[in-house]
């Protein structure tokens, strides 16, 4: 299961990579081997608000339906084009072609609740 | 319960289903393989090759003696003292009160000698129940589950994989039929039934020679699309096939009757048998529900136990729901009201929806089953 060290994680199991102001979310490689196949992503449109620890959209796999929790607050300034036709690209390639939307954040240097990999990884040991 | 608090027990085949990288999952006090390569692409190969099963949680409870015949005619809804040996019977144990305890497969291998297939949550149950039932009858009743493995080979291509190991003849063995013969060398039961709504065989055996027989079938299938296939991929492949699962469809809230089964009810045998009077009144009601298919109209997916509403109002319950392989949109099974499920068939204005989490998304009525394999 890989973890980048690169990224920022949430408990909820999403990624994020903050460039600038605009944070791109994802969900971890945990998080769609948990999943299993995902047949459907819904995120908020372009524009939408979104607010830190609030659902914003789901991700359905055969078996279940997860809630997105938006991990920052900001507007969505895109959404990922290639998943309506090609949902499982987010088992594929969680942490590149499967990203799910970016966010333009209101405070670009608040990582506050962000949590490091080195966390993230022992917090996917702590719930196995 | 203790059973599902204490550690899933692991069948024959645990580490070889670790050895090719599964997910396992906890499932009905067992731990089975969820999982391989994704359920989407297993659920394809069944479709359009073959895929390999473990369902060693699957209970396994012998039927022998003279009266082994009668007794379970008395415990079961069918009349199994009509079948033939080497023939196999899909068919239920209800309470007295009609609901259903288990839906069962079983096979008579012998005059004298039946095999009774249960669901493994239920085996304790069924057991108990055919061991009190059985009572006054020189029959005997033991559960095997502990010696036996089960692998199922489902498929199109299932049989041309199985016919060079088997020493019999698989022309012979028709749907729903049964015989002792040997696979790969090992002794085995093998049977032409399956879960999956494809032809396809399960393989009885000792639990000592699973592991054998199984790499046995994967190397004979490895260039025939032959894939090891998870409970994932057996759901779905029983929901478009529109097969009943107990804890979904059927329970002991239900009747064969309710569950649109009443046909495996038979009234014309020897003898009382356990639910008789109940489910007789029963037959003759006007039904209380009526299982029914759905086909989503959005892409977000009618689950277990989500509600069905007709113009806003509750009209019943979704019993299993999934996104289809096959179909590529979300479909479902639901007990919906008589009423709404008749009026439903003409519904052109989207009146019929499920409230997926508090959002009602359009659905239409539709005959089960979702899929039926080419012949």
């Amino acid at each position: 299961m890989s973890i980048p060290d690169e990224l920022r994680y949430t408990a909820e199991h999403e990624w994020i990579a903050i460039s600038g102001s605009v944070a791109s979310v994802g969900i971890t490689d945990y998080a769609q081997q948990a999943l299993g196949d995902v047949v459907y992503v819904s995120v908020p449109a372009a524009g939408s608000r979104v607010t830190a620890g609030e659902p914003c959209g789901e991700v359905e796999s055969t078996k279940s339906v997860s809630d997105i929790f938006s991990p920052v607050d900001g507007e969505v300034s895109e959404v990922n084009p290639d998943l309506e036709d090609d949902p499982a690209l987010v088992n594929s390639d969680p942490y590149g072609a499967g990203w799910l939307m970016r966010i333009q954040l209101d405070d670009p240097d608040n990582d506050a609740g962000l949590l490091t990999a080195d966390e993230y990884s022992d917090l996917t040991k702590e719930s196995k | 319960m203790s059973m599902s608090e204490a550690a899933p027990r692991a069948t024959p085949l645990r580490a070889v289903h670790e050895g090719l990288g599964a997910t396992m999952t906890a499932f009905a006090g067992w731990l089975m393989p969820l999982r391989y390569a994704g359920e989407i692409s297993e659920h394809q190969a069944v479709r359009n090759a073959a895929g390999l099963f473990d369902l060693s949680h699957m209970g396994e409870i012998a039927v022998t003696g003279p009266q082994a015949p009668a007794a379970l005619d008395y415990a079961l809804v069918g009349r199994l003292s009509a079948l033939a040996p080497g023939r196999a019977r899909y068919t239920m144990i209800c309470a007295p009160d009609g609901g259903i305890l288990d839906d069962l497969i079983v096979y008579r291998l012998a005059e004298a000698e039946y095999l009774v297939v249960a669901n493994a949550a239920n085996t304790a149950t069924v057991a108990a129940a055919l061991h009190d039932r059985a009572a006054g009858h020189d029959a005997q009743v033991r559960d095997q589950t502990a010696e036996y493995a089960l692998i199922a080979i489902q498929g199109p291509h299932a049989a041309r994989i199985l016919a060079p190991l088997a020493d019999i003849d698989l022309d012979g063995v028709k749907y729903y039929s049964g015989y002792r013969c040997s696979v790969a060398g090992q002794p085995v039961l093998l049977a032409r039934t399956g879960y999956t709504g494809e032809d396809g065989f399960e393989l009885f055996t000792a639990s000592e020679g699973a592991e054998s027989l199984w790499r046995a079938l994967a190397a004979a299938g490895a260039g025939d699309g032959l894939v090891p296939a998870g409970l994932a991929a057996r759901d779905t492949l029983r929901l478009e096939a529109g097969m009943p699962l107990y804890g979904n469809e059927l329970s002991a809230e239900v009747t064969p009757f309710d569950a649109g089964l009443g046909r495996v009810v038979v009234f014309d045998k020897p003898g009382d048998f356990v639910g008789r009077a109940a489910l007789a009144e029963r037959a003759q009601a006007p039904p209380r529900q009526v299982l029914a298919g759905l086909i989503a109209g959005s892409r977000r997916v009618p689950r277990h136990g989500y509600q069905v509403t007709w113009d806003g109002v509750s009209s019943g319950t979704v019993t299993s729901g999934a996104p289809s392989p096959t179909l590529a949109v979300p479909i479902a099974m639901a007990y919906l009201d008589p009423e709404t499920a008749g009026r439903a068939r003409d519904d052109t204005e989207g009146r019929l929806a499920v409230d997926v989490r508090g959002r009602p998304e359009p659905a239409r009525i539709t005959d089960l089953p979702f899929y039926r394999r080419p012949r």
